[in-house]
């Protein structure tokens, strides 16, 4: 069905905007003139509604923003490829667009432009078939509360065909390797703390046998060595069962340990793209070696730091 | 083939063992909510009992009066009930936050509907089947004349036309994250108004009575009276099964319809979740 030569992942000129309510209109009049332009770090991929350089409506093809509201870039014109078995990392500053990108490619967020294709099909039109290939994992480990690792794991085996049977002998084979107590399968997941709860949502995930998975933040929030058994986990997946894994972090030892290749966002356009070793030759070494830490310091946040600057600057103070 | 029907089977099951899961861990819930149901029941059905009082006339057929409503409370709570089940659908997963994850899954929302409606039905029958049992035990009625096997089909018929108005409902949980739940509460209070439930249409003012005719509510309770009171109706109980069929007809597809397009417009416009 699928051609051995198709990437796993071909991601093409993906724009994604949201609609977000902008500031009311007596706040922005009760506020000071020199203040109105724009300090906070939301402001600075965000198209105004009556903004500059917005003539006829349009602002290098951004549609305008309803009354109210005001446009966000989340995901900026990005394209990338990802091989089969290849381990695959996004990095990037908090609200960069890393979530919203792994949603767009998981079905759940539709492009406003541009086309993901996933082994060769289109996630919009052909999105049943995507479906059944991929999984993802999210931060926010999301079950039904009162219902035990058991029913939810069942449950969620279950929509992907899996039956209830095999999904409980599996289930358990992979929580018992995460390190989850082999009594808390059966007990209401509200009892249990968040790591133990993401560990039951990287299990859900597994579960169905992906080929393609989309990791966002899977570890985080997870102890020292369940880290480690999840990363060796994701190995494994690849190696053994030839998935291939898209993953968002914000540990930056983890990214380097662990992808064969890293794309860095910054407000929603990818800043750099290459395996760790490439990344870090970029890097001004200021005596040592530059870590990936180095690389992401360097290429993100630029405009937040300028900006930050600039409304320190105070004339007033400096003249008195 | 065979293979892909087993799939999509064990999909839509997937929706009923959760929902009997959730049930039984929120058993005490259920319990309040069956009381609550019960005591709302008897007091309608206590209005019979108390016409003759109320009126002062001596002549009022009690135990009539006493089934009429039993019957109207009954045939309320069961298709609210199913109402409620499917309407609900997307508003726990809202709550529960597990929504992405079962619009994320190679379901077709044919087969999780069939789920949901397969539950919706079970429950709200056993649900109606205990008020039932309770509130005539404080009534001495009699039921040799009725005609169950009319009355099951024309619940069961009515029950589609319900789903479908369900899903529809169900769309404003979707669109509108923080109060759509409490939205589809209006619905319902439509239908009890409109359906004649405690009351014979015919007092209504004229243009809700226009309202009353495209309610499959008005059609099963109408049939239910004349399957389970013999003479109230003019009509033979079957007469009823081909309207509320062809409401179904109509309202199962549009909802479904309506449900994609809901869900299409909340992935264009990021209000499925944004959290993480
Ligand atoms: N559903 C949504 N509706 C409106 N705005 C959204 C939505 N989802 C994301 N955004 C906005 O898009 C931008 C990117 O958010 P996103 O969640 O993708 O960032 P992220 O890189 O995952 O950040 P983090 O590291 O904190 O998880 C942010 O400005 C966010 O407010
Ligand atoms: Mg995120």
């Amino acid at each position: 069905m699928i051609g051995t030569d198709t990437p796993a992942l071909v991601v093409e000129n993906i724009v994604k905007r949201f609609n977000v309510a902008s500031e009311p209109w007596w706040r922005k009049l009760t506020r000071s003139k020199n203040e109105t332009n724009g300090t906070n770090g939301l402001s600075r991929n965000v198209g105004q509604e009556n903004g500059h350089n917005q003539n006829g409506g349009t602002n290098n093809g951004t549609p305008r923003a309803k009354r109210g509201k005001q446009i966000v870039t989340a995901v900026d014109h990005v394209s990338f490829e990802v091989e089969r078995r290849e381990i695959f990392g996004v990095l990037g500053p908090n609200g960069s667009g890393k979530s919203t990108l792994i949603r767009v490619l998981s079905t759940l967020l539709l492009p406003d432009e541009g086309t993901v294709t996933v082994f060769g099909l289109d996630v919009d039109k052909q999105s049943m078939q995507v479906k059944r290939l991929i999984n993802r994992v999210s931060v926010d480990a999301a079950f039904f509360k009162k219902l035990s690792p058991k029913e939810n794991l069942l449950y969620g085996a279950r929509l992907y065909g899996v039956s209830g049977a095999e999904a409980n002998i599996k289930a358990q084979e992979i929580l018992k390797r995460l390190g989850l107590r082999e009594n808390s399968y059966t007990e209401p997941m509200e009892e249990m703390s968040r790591g133990m709860q993401q560990k039951v949502a990287i299990a859900r995930a597994f579960l169905t046998q992906p080929i393609l998975l989309l990791l966002d933040e899977p570890t985080t929030g997870l102890d020292p060595r369940s880290k480690l058994e999840v990363q060796s986990f994701v190995r494994e997946l690849r190696d053994v069962h030839d998935a291939t894994i898209l993953i968002t972090t914000h540990d930056m030892y983890e990214a380097d340990v662990l992808c064969d290749r890293i794309a860095i966002l910054d407000d929603g356009k990818i800043v750099a793209l290459g395996t760790p070793a490439e990344l870090k030759q970029r890097a001004n070494r200021n005596g040592h070696e530059p870590t990936l830490e180095d690389v992401f310091m360097q290429l993100t946040g630029k405009e937040l730091v300028e900006k930050e600057d600039l409304s320190d600057f105070e004339p007033d103070k400096v003249l008195s | 083939m065979i293979q892909s029907i087993r799939l999509e089977m064990r999909q839509s099951y997937a929706f009923v063992a959760r929902n009997f899961n959730l049930v039984k861990r929120y058993w005490g819930w259920e319990v309040v909510w069956l009381a609550y149901s019960i005591a709302n029941s008897l007091s309608v059905t206590f209005i019979g009992a108390g016409a003759g009082e109320i009126t002062g006339e001596t002549q009022i057929d009690t135990d009539f009066l006493i089934t009429y409503l039993l019957i109207g409370t009954l045939v309320w709570r069961f298709l609210a009930s199913i109402f409620n089940n499917i309407s609900e659908m997307i508003a726990w997963e809202r709550w529960e936050g597990t929504i992405e994850y079962t619009f994320m899954a190679p379901v077709r929302r044919i087969n999780q509907m069939l789920g949901q409606t397969i539950f919706a039905i079970v429950y709200s029958f056993l649900f109606t089947v205990i008020i039932g049992v309770v509130v005539a035990a404080f009534f001495d009625l009699d039921f040799s004349d009725a005609d169950l096997v009319s009355a099951t089909m024309i619940l069961l018929v009515g029950s589609v036309s319900f789903v479908g108005i369900g899903v529809v409902a169900s769309i404003l949980p979707l669109l509108y994250p923080e109060r759509g739940a409490q939205m589809t509460n209006i619905v319902q209070a439509f239908f009890l108004l409109v359906s004649g439930i405690y009351y014979p249409i015919s007092v209504l003012p004229k243009w809700l009575q226009y309202l009353a005719k495209i309610s499959p509510a008005t059609y099963v309770l109408e049939g239910m009276r004349a399957a389970l009171l013999p003479g109230t109706v003019d009509a033979a109980p079957t007469s009823f099964v081909w309207p509320l069929l062809l409401m179904g007809l109509i309202m199962l597809p549009l909802g479904m319809y309506l449900f994609q397009r809901a869900e299409r417009y909340t992935k264009r416009t990021g209000k499925l979740k944004r959290n993480g």
